[in-house]
This record gives structure tokens, sequence and C-alpha cells, in this order.
């Protein structure tokens, strides 16, 4: 396996135990933003090709997860994770990497239970909580319309 | 110039929100599971409060991007949904405004499952 020496510098901080906040922190600012970035050209992008504003950054957000699963499926993605930490966790590229990653990986158990079951792994609980949460919300939202 | 701002505004806010994350990998013992479940629901409630809108108004994607903004599509559903359709919306709001992002990740990663073999892991 060939190994640019930042790479193994990423892989090497994140095996040890006291990796220093400041640098994670640093390469996780400058890989998300960067992603982030990526998000707002393909905004742009769609909005030339005369997309609305909701629809453009909709879309954009489903390019970035393109490209995510592809870089997953392609082993890219988790070399990108090793140096870039919450970089690409927290972007919607990370979620796409957490759809992606255990159905690929757990394909020998089966269509089921493999790539099915496991997709959601770490997507269900995402999913979830997050429609609890804007369903509590629009239910407090309906409560205050009623007083 | 202006659009050379407007990808800065998207670079420092997302790369901000991830640099907060990066705190919670080293500093605690939260797993990826735990933290995205944490910036969803976090993004519910700051766009309940009014507060995530103005923020996607100034870094587009920088806000959009990050699984919050996921959040914020959720509870901006939600409120459409309310008031378009009353109680039905409050159900039906949140999954409907994220229903592209969820439907592509899952369609995308059923294809790669079906195509590319696991990598090994080392």
């Amino acid at each position: 396996m060939a190994l640019t020496p930042k790479e193994y510098e990423g892989m090497n901080q994140k095996a040890s135990p006291n990796s220093p906040l400041g640098k994670d922190m640093l390469l996780a600012f400058l890989i998300g933003g960067a992603i982030c970035t990526l998000g707002q050209f393909f905004i742009e992008l769609y909005t030339m090709a005369g997309l609305d504003a909701e629809l453009a950054s909709g879309t954009a957000s489903v390019t970035l997860v393109f490209l995510s699963v592809l870089f997953t499926g392609l082993n890219l993605y988790d070399k990108l994770a090793r140096l870039g930490g919450a970089g690409t966790l927290v972007p919607i590229t990370g979620f796409a990497n957490a759809v992606s990653a255990p159905a690929l990986e757990f394909k020998s158990e089966g269509l089921i239970l493999g790539i099915g079951v496991k997709m959601f792994s770490i997507a269900g609980p995402v999913i979830v909580y997050g429609v609890a949460a804007s369903v509590i919300y629009g239910l407090i939202l309906f409560l205050f319309q009623l007083f | 110039m202006e659009l050379f701002l407007t990808y800065l505004k998207a670079f420092l806010v997302g790369g901000a929100f991830c640099a907060i994350g990066q705190i919670f990998i080293d500093k605690t013992k939260l797993t990826p599971a735990r933290i995205l479940v944490g910036y969803v629901v976090s993004g519910v409630i700051l766009s309940g409060l009014g507060l995530y809108q103005p923020l996607v108004d100034f870094a587009g994607a920088g806000a959009s991007v990050p699984l919050t903004g996921f959040g914020h599509l959720l509870a901006k559903g939600v409120r459409e949904g309310l008031a378009e359709k009353g109680l039905f919306g409050i159900l039906s709001g949140g999954l409907t405004a994220t229903a592209g992002g969820i439907a592509a990740a899952i369609i995308f990663a059923l294809i790669i499952a079906l195509i590319f073999k696991p990598g090994d892991k080392t």
C-alpha cells in the first residue's frame, strides 16, 4: 500500500491516542470547508442553469451525496476521512458515506440482511431522531397557533 | 469579488461546523452516529428558534451542507407542511423536504454496494 507522507501523518495521528486537538481541528476545518465550498460551486452552477435557490441547493446536496458514495465505493472516502476526521463526517457527504460504507462492507451477508439492513445502521438513528425532533417542533408550533 | 466572498463564507462557516465536530471526536467518547444525530437535532432546534435560515442566507452551502442543514430542512418542511396541510403536514413535511437527499443516498449506496467490492480494512 503506497502512502504519501501526508496520508501517513494523517493515519498516524488518527491512531495515536494523544492527537493534538488544534491540528485535528485545523484539518477538519480545511477539509470540511473545502467540501462545503464544492457544494457552493454546485449551487452556483445549478443557479446559472436556471434552477431556483431551493432546487439548486437540493440538487447540489444530491450531487455531493453521489460523489461521496462513488468515493466510498472506490475506497477513497475512507482515506480522506482518516485525514479530515469530522471534516468528512459532519457534511452531508459523511451521511452518504455512513449509508454506503456499511452497505458495501456487509454485502456478503446478503441483499436483505446485509445491504438492506446495514445501510441504516447510522442513517437510521439520524432519521429517527431528526424526524422525532421535527414533529415535536411542529406540535409546539401548532399549539402556539391555538393560543 | 462577490463570487469569491460567497465561496469564502461557505468555506469558513462549513469549516467551523466541522472543527466543532472534531472537538466532539477528540474530547468525548461520542461515536460518529451520536455526533450525526446531535447535529441533525441541533439543526432542528436552531431552525425552530429562527437562527438557521439567516445562517443559510449568509453562508449558503456552508450552512446547508453540514448535517445541521439536514435538520434545518426537516424543521422547515414541518413548518411549511403545517401551514399548508395542518396537523397532517407536521407528519409529512419533514420527510417530504428531505426526501431527495435520503432517496439519493439510498439509491446510490444500493448501486455501489451491488457493483463494487468491499475494500480491505487496514
